[in-house]
């Protein structure tokens, strides 16, 4: 008989190219804010703000936060599932992870909305 | 001397490697590859760019909310010890990138052959502290 545990490796593909869909996102909005950056001669706190204030920056750094927040997710859990041999360790790490992830979700629209 | 039994006992090549190999891998002792070196610290920075996540956001909501608490997080990241830390976690994110966009390069068999894939790990280490170096200079 298989042996499956709810804290094993049951999701292959999915994940990888998750992984990979969300690091491309996040490559493309560090060249962004680099450009914009760049393209800032002062950073006060007028153009820092400013910076944030448009519908399509709030947008684009929540994609890539989001993005980021799932890709920390897969790279923490690939880490546990590697060295946390002890599956109820293991599995309170998990929901550590996660419930950390899903509040950085929901603190990071709270800042970007604050705006 | 032990080697010597073990080739007594086992004259079969197969039993023999089995016998003699290293039963555990001692990190500190074994030479890792380049390609090996950059992934360790994949992952290594991977772990620690998550766990400054909350310093982080933390720093961004400051420097959002008012003209005061933007002056605070300036004057915080000016001292010293904090842009050695800054300038570390932006060393650990750009060579997560680098070694990321190496990953993505592998995913469509770029650079899988071992000269390659040795010689892409060496421009991964050189790019992201070139990166760093010339951040550092810019906040100094």
């Amino acid at each position: 008989m298989v042996n499956r545990a709810v804290t094993g490796a049951h999701y292959g593909l999915r994940d990888w190219l998750a992984q990979r869909v969300t690091a491309v996102v996040m490559l493309l909005y560090t060249l962004l804010i680099v450009w914009l950056l760049l393209a800032t001669p002062t950073i006060d706190h007028d153009t820092w703000r400013g910076l944030f204030a448009p519908l399509w920056m709030k947008l684009a750094t929540l994609l890539c936060l989001l993005s980021l927040y799932f890709h920390a997710w897969v790279g923490m859990r690939n880490i546990f599932m590697d060295y946390i041999k002890h599956g109820g360790v293991r599995l309170a790490l998990y929901a550590v992870v996660i419930a950390a992830l899903i509040a950085y979700a929901g603190w990071s629209a709270q800042i970007l909305w604050s705006i | 001397m032990r080697l010597r039994r073990g080739v007594k006992k086992n004259s079969n090549p197969l039993r023999l490697h089995m016998a003699t190999r290293p039963k555990y891998l001692n990190l500190l002792q074994i030479r890792m590859p380049v390609p090996a070196v950059v992934s360790i610290m994949h992952r290594v920075s991977g772990a620690a760019l998550f766990l400054v996540l909350p310093a982080l956001l933390a720093w961004w909501q400051c420097s959002l909310s008012s003209p005061d608490t933007f002056d605070a997080s300036k004057s915080f990241t000016a001292m010293p010890l904090v842009k050695i830390g800054i300038l570390l976690l932006v060393w650990g994110y750009l060579h997560h990138l680098c070694a990321g966009v190496r990953h993505l390069a592998s995913d469509i068999d770029l650079g899988t052959e071992l000269k390659s894939a040795r010689f892409s790990s060496w421009l991964v280490l050189a790019v992201s502290i070139v990166l760093t170096l010339l951040i550092a200079v810019r906040i100094w």
